[in-house]
């Protein structure tokens, strides 16, 4: 299992990666290792959302598996290309496999969040 | 409510090979190890190897057994010549399935029963409750571990680990000793593969496991068990067969001989079949780009009016498409008939589909 270190973490196995105030946002490799072949993405649609609530699936396939914003702010942009290569996310979760992105109301709420050492520690 | 699971024999061999173990009908069974589409293809492709050691094994012997088992069982025994197996059904007296399992005739007057595991305790007191004179009933399911090895490789497997043996022909069983280890085999399976299932005594599961995976012989969890039965839609018991359902709603009235005199449940059946079935259990195809369906999903008309819920559902790996079972009112229940499948809030189009979705 793999955690870059530059990247911040949710219990839920999400992983974000800020850049000014845009951040990108996919699950984790320990996530996709227990999902096993991801077959089908929902992705959610473009606006506002809140932190917390659930917006997009991702769908193994044994279960589907909600993914929750992990901050507050506005989705601007979704990975399309996993309509057609779902299993990116298997295959490349930190890059290629992002799921959306989102205009961040305030950048210090990943502080919140955890650093890959905690994230790493929570799921060994 | 926490209840103790059961372990089986190769529990140890399943967590050194990394299986994902879940909890399955009492039992602690991998799920898979590393992926269910790569374990369901090379059972596809080649031949893989199931750990069905928590199904139930129950012997039932004496003079007057086979007259028995054909008032307890759909099937007709009289039809089951030694050394062959069949599948069969035992009914309520509603005519619902308690359970569906392989009849194994290993004598003239000596039987052998491979139930589901979730249903062990019910058959065996049912089968008890309804026992004759000069018949017994014997429940060795905690002293048998059992193989399900699936895949067109499988007979040449079975001669490589039995030093040159054949298998015998398709639903024919074999009792045997193989040095000094005692197998029953029988030419079955739940994939639409060629195979074999192979049960033993527990202590002998590892030995037959390992010879197993020194013939390259895939190790495979029920996560692709229940993709392979599903391509073949061959009924889950608990899911597709309750015991509100009759085998002939689930479309399975090929393993009912209402010809052969009375049995616990034909009056109900004889009925249905005069009357005509009210519903029955129909293949699903998905029609559009769309999340796989699952059990428990709605199956709605064009106006949104529910047709019936989906009793089994997942994406076929071999077709790359969302496939499902439902029981469906009979006038839906045609091929190609347009449907829709709820899934959180939209509707995904599909249609009835031809059974079994994948045909080699």
């Amino acid at each position: 299992m793999t955690a870059p270190a530059d990247l911040h973490y949710t219990r839920d196995h999400e992983w974000v990666r800020l850049q000014g105030d845009i951040a990108t946002i996919g699950i984790t490799d320990h996530a996709q290792e227990e999902l096993s072949d991801v077959v089908f993405v929902e992705l959610p649609d473009l606006g506002d959302i809140d932190k917390g609530s659930p917006i997009a699936v991702v769908e193994s396939v044994k279960a589907a598996s909600d993914i929750y914003a992990p901050i507050a702010g506005e989705i601007i942009e979704v990975n399309t290309d996993l309509v057609v290569d779902p299993a990116k996310i298997n295959t490349d979760p930190y890059d290629t496999g992002w799921i959306f992105k989102i205009r961040v109301s305030s950048p210090d709420q990943v502080n919140d969040l955890m650093d890959a050492a905690s994230y790493t520690g929570m799921v060994s | 409510m926490s209840e103790v699971l059961k372990l089986s024999p190769l529990d140890q061999e399943h967590r050194e090979l990394g299986g994902r173990m879940v909890p399955f009908a009492g039992w602690e069974m991998p799920v898979m190890y590393s992926s269910i589409i790569e374990e369901h293809q090379y059972v596809r492709d080649s031949c893989g190897v199931f750990d069905i050691s928590h199904m139930g094994q129950v012997f039932v012997e004496g003079e007057g057994a086979a007259a028995w088992l054909n008032k307890m069982l759909t099937n007709d025994v009289a039809d089951l010549t030694v050394g062959n197996a069949h599948y069969t059904f035992m009914l309520n007296e509603k005519g619902g399935v308690i359970d569906d399992l392989i009849l194994y005739r290993l004598g003239e007057t000596d039987f052998l029963l491979v139930v589901n595991a979730s249903c062990v305790e019910k058959d065996v007191a049912w089968l008890g409750e309804h026992l004759a004179d000069g018949v017994t009933l014997r429940d060795e399911s905690s002293e048998w571990a059992g193989l399900a090895i699936q895949g067109a490789q499988a007979p040449e497997v079975f001669s490589a680990i039995t030093d040159g043996r054949t298998l015998p022909t398709r639903n024919g069983v074999d009792d045997l000793q193989h040095e000094g280890r005692r197998i029953v085999i029988c030419r079955t399976g739940y994939t639409g593969e060629d195979g074999f299932e192979l049960f033993c005594p527990a202590r002998d599961a590892a030995f037959w496991w390992n010879a197993l995976l020194e013939e390259k012989v895939k190790p495979c969890g029920l996560g692709a068990r229940d993709s392979l039965r599903l391509e073949m839609c061959y009924p889950l018991n608990g899911s597709d067969l309750t015991e509100e359902r009759t085998p002939l709603e689930a479309g399975l009235g090929f393993f009912v001989s209402l010809k052969k005199g009375q049995f616990v449940g034909s009056e109900v059946l004889a009925r249905q079949k005069e009357e005509g079935l009210g519903e029955r259990l129909m293949a699903i195809k998905i029609t559009e780009r769309a999340a796989p369906p699952r059990p428990g999903y709605t199956v709605v008309d064009e106006n949104g009016e529910p047709l019936g819920v989906l009793t089994s559902g997942g994406l076929s790996p071999t077709l790359g498409e969302g496939i499902a079972l439902a029981y469906l009112p009979t006038d839906r229940a045609k091929v190609n008939t347009k449907v829709f499948i709820e899934v959180r809030g939209r509707k995904i189009s599909a249609r009835v589909a031809k059974k079994p979705f994948y045909q080699k």
